[in-house]
């Protein structure tokens, strides 16, 4: 009799849990793309974008379903860093979808920017048009393509870009041809004279000294913008040579209104950023990256 | 002086699975960093797998009618050797001239399916043909007595698809994390190469000493008349 309670409680201890569980995260899509499984959840009004596994680890891309406008990811706002170097793009490419955020937020800040978007997969980009409200007109686009390959054609039709987002990282899985030395000199042409690319990556394992060792063989001393608490880091890297420190407290003081509507502390954000020149965090003979050696998986392991 | 050639002879069977072992290893080997040589230029989209796969499908199919065709005519270790030379240098352009290749494809073809369609079949048809020709020739080689010829056949392909299994995993888990795809490329080629060359070589000695030893027994034979 007392086992039989005993199972009973289990029993009514595990629905509980399964019941409450559905209640606070619910799944609203999900389906098995070419390339990944990718699932869409609500939970409290927010809207997330999963890949792969049911966790946290892997969320590309949330949502506030009342304020479609407000970044939620920390590391997406740390993305406008970007704008500390160079604050007017008109031509803007953003390698890696996810739920469009981005792209939708850069749209209402420079509304006459054109702004193009390439997602290898094409059921992430339905995705972010059915629940992620996704915007597409003249002035923004998207493509379905690798994004090397994309770099490639652009460099072959001498396109140029003023800003270059490059997130197609997630803690799952890298592409590598997407952290080579190659495709670095590739991406930098693509850059207008002003022109920043900006890359959302870790800072949590081995790679971090490879990939940092690689920007600088390719365009010398980069900023990091990087929060102590989390696992992301964002590189900022230009043709041109880096700002001051005083420019830079300028131009964030500039855009702090301006960035306000989206979550994003501008200001805050600018006291993230290091510059290589001062603080080299990797040992001075790491091993390039290169088309040839490019291991990023396996790097990321250690 | 019969016994020291059998003791000569009995090591030829070994040397040619351990070559049909390595032509497993290799074959795979290259086939795995295919994917990684053509990623800067066509992607890494399911379909590179699937262009370089039906590649090497293909290209061994033809290499096992060719070779099985070939080992009809005057089949020797000297032939097999000269098979595995000609293997080595024909993996020489994947490192060497896979770059303008490509290149070349990739400004002719937009479409990146049958661009690395075309860029697999020019970098590996070539080679894996003639590393497909090694097992149907290696079964000619092996067996003698067509009751054991199945099981002769079955211990070849295990030993060379236990080639390209180990030639799989050690390529991707460790060799890509410790050297260039080229220098892999070129390591692969230069063992085939020296193999082929010590079957030649072994072949060599091996018919110097039982030209020998049949002068020496024909002496024998004339004494003892």
């Amino acid at each position: 009799m007392n086992k039989l309670t005993l199972w009973l409680a289990i029993l009514s201890a595990v629905l509980l849990n399964a019941l409450s569980s559905t209640a606070n995260a619910n799944t609203i899509h999900s389906e098995r793309s070419l390339y990944r499984n990718i699932l869409v959840e609500e939970n409290n009004g927010l809207r997330c974008l999963k890949f792969n596994v049911k966790s946290t680890k892997t969320q590309q891309s949330c949502m506030l379903v009342n304020q479609p406008q407000q970044l939620v990811f920390n590391y997406t706002k740390m993305l406008f860093s970007s704008l500390l170097l160079n604050p007017n793009p008109e031509r803007i490419l953003i390698i890696g979808l996810g739920g469009g955020s981005m792209s939708n937020a850069l749209h209402e800040i420079f509304p006459s920017a054109n702004i193009t978007n390439v997602e290898i997969d094409p059921a992430v980009i339905k995705v972010a048009r059915s629940y992620f409200d996704f915007i597409e007109n003249q002035q923004v686009t998207s493509i379905v393509q690798d994004g090397r390959i994309f770099v490639k054609r652009a460099t072959i039709k001498k396109q140029q870009y003023d800003w270059i987002i490059l997130d197609a990282f997630n803690g799952d899985y890298i592409p590598e041809h997407l952290m080579t030395q190659e495709f670095l000199q590739e991406t930098k042409q693509l850059l207008s004279t002003n022109g920043v690319l900006a890359a959302n990556t870790f800072s949590v394992s081995d790679l971090y000294h490879y990939e940092s060792a690689t920007y600088k063989s390719v365009f010398g001393d980069f900023f990091n913008v990087k929060r102590k608490s989390s696992s992301n880091r964002i590189i900022l890297a230009s043709n041109q040579p880096l700002p001051e420190a005083k420019i830079i407290t300028e131009r964030a003081q500039f855009l702090s209104e301006k960035l306000l509507p989206y979550n994003v502390n501008i200001k805050e954000i600018s006291r993230q950023i290091t510059s290589t020149a001062i603080i080299q965090d990797w040992p001075s003979e790491t091993r390039l990256l290169t088309d040839q050696y490019s291991p990023a998986n396996l790097l990321n392991l250690k | 002086m019969t016994n020291k050639n059998n003791k000569m002879q009995q090591w030829q069977n070994p040397l040619i699975y351990l070559l049909a072992f390595s032509s497993g290893f290799c074959i795979m080997g290259i086939e795995l960093l295919g994917g990684r040589i053509l990623a800067p230029f066509f992607g890494s989209s399911v379909h590179i797998w699937g262009s370089i796969i039906t590649v090497f499908m293909l290209s061994l199919s033809f290499g096992y009618l060719a070779g099985g065709k070939l080992s009809t005519k005057a089949a020797s270790l000297n032939r097999y050797g000269l098979i595995f030379i000609c293997a080595g240098i024909a993996i020489l352009p994947v490192a060497f001239s896979s770059q303008w290749l490509m290149e070349a494809i990739f400004l002719a073809i937009e479409d990146t399916r049958y661009g690395s369609l075309l860029a697999s079949m020019a970098l590996f048809f070539i080679p894996t043909v003639i590393l497909g020709m090694i097992s149907p020739y290696s079964v000619r080689l092996l067996v003698t007595d067509k009751n054991k010829s199945g099981q002769v056949a079955g211990f070849l392909y295990f030993v060379s698809t236990l080639g390209s299994a180990l030639g799989t995993i050690i390529t991707s888990f460790y060799l890509v994390l410790l050297f260039e795809v080229n220098d892999i490329i070129m390591v692969f080629s230069a063992t085939l190469f020296l193999l082929g060359v010590c079957a030649m070589l072994f072949n060599r000695l091996n018919q110097q000493k039982s030209i020998k030893d049949n002068k020496n027994s024909n002496h024998q034979g004339v004494i003892h008349e």
